[in-house]
């Protein structure tokens, strides 16, 4: 069985694609409305890649793929991200 | 380079760095805490983790998520606390063959959410379930190391007694503390001293209710340990009437490597990544 983790688990990956600390940002569902922290997300990770679920109705909200030199972002379940200026990775 | 950022500005996308190994300690039989001098280390915050990735000679790569245990007025300096998982990829390697003066390929610090400021406040209730005490430990550090006062209580839970990461240092700080507040109790699952008077039983509800804050208190939680057991505390506090939005939970899988690290959580794949 997939192991659940916590978004903030996707915040090594997401730092490679972001410059931002993205666990911080706030992603809106489209399957429920709800609004959360990346790093509250519901995570999955394997080889094939990264799920990122919504903890409230576990819509897949972000999935990551990086192969071949290229990562691959499906954001079809997001409707908004949100990231704060504040939001950098230095402090 | 410039590696800091300034607020309002983005920052830097994370890369691969060496870290030197400075010191290593053993903390139990099976977790060694593992202390690196880090080049341009940008500092952390108290719950962030880095990345570790291992290149076998043949190129073969394994990456994996290990918390910070160190507080950040320790920078340039990180302590990362590793248990041992027998049929592990990763962390066989960092507690039995790692040495001082070695190098290792690291990332970070990650993270921006199961983090603990001073000025976050309290009180603060902290609950681990094994290595899930290590980002724990770094809140309770860096409270202690800046003398904030938010009243703080930690439940952890260990197997055995010799199982318990930080005993002695627990007891040490909790006696410092003196009456600005910090509680440890602990709980055995597996088995207990003689004369044992902690708890001896798993996490459930009616433990946590003796020990959680009361509610108008607004009290700040953090969760750290195996799913199952960060499942059963998270709602066990929304059953008592915590409020969600101040749960934070980090997760890590029994059966992954990273799980038994005081990981925040398996980093996506050994080999997947190419990293730089």
């Amino acid at each position: 069985m997939e192991n659940k983790l916590d978004g903030n688990a996707a915040g090594g990956v997401l730092g490679e694609i972001f410059p931002f600390e993205m666990t911080a940002a706030q992603i809106t569902c489209v399957g429920c409305g709800a609004t959360n922290a990346i790093g509250a997300l519901a995570a999955y990770m394997h080889g094939m890649g990264t799920v990122l679920r919504c903890p409230a109705c576990d819509h897949v909200l972000i999935r990551i793929v990086h192969a071949n030199g290229r990562y691959f972002l499906d954001m079809r379940g997001a409707r908004v991200l949100q990231i704060s200026e504040e939001t950098v990775q230095a402090q | 380079m410039e590696r800091r950022a300034l607020p309002g500005r983005l920052g830097e996308r994370l890369v691969w760095q060496l870290g030197d190994v400075l010191a290593t300690r053993e903390e139990t039989p099976r977790a060694k805490s593992i202390t690196l001098a880090v080049p341009n280390w940008r500092g952390h915050r108290a719950g962030q983790h880095v990345d570790i990735r291992l290149t076998a000679e043949d190129g073969y790569q394994a990456e994996r998520s290990y918390s910070i245990a160190s507080p950040p007025v320790e920078a340039p300096h990180i302590t990362l606390t590793v248990e041992r998982l027998d049929d592990g990829e990763v962390s066989p390697y960092l507690v039995d063959e790692l040495r001082v003066g070695d190098k290792l390929e690291l990332r970070g610090p990650i993270g921006g959410y199961f983090v603990w400021e001073a000025n976050s406040g309290g009180p603060l209730l902290l609950v681990a379930g094994g290595s899930g005490i290590v980002p724990l430990m770094a809140m309770i550090r860096q409270r202690a190391a800046v003398g904030s006062n938010a009243p703080t209580r930690l439940l952890y839970s260990s197997r055995t007694f010799e199982e318990i990461i930080y005993r002695e240092e627990l007891e040490q700080l909790v006696t410092n503390s003196g009456s600005t507040g910090l509680e440890v109790k602990h709980t055995l699952t597996r088995a207990q001293p003689v004369g044992w008077t902690g708890y001896h039983r798993r996490i459930d509800g009616e433990m946590l209710r003796e020990v959680a804050w009361p509610l108008e208190e607004r009290p700040l939680s953090f969760i750290c340990g195996p799913t199952p057991f960060v499942e059963t505390a998270a709602a066990s506090l929304v059953g008592l009437g915590y409020e969600p939005a101040r749960i934070k939970t980090e997760r890590f899988g029994p059966t992954g490597e990273s799980g038994a690290s005081g990981a925040s959580g398996a980093s996506a794949v050994p080999g997947g990544h190419d990293g730089e």
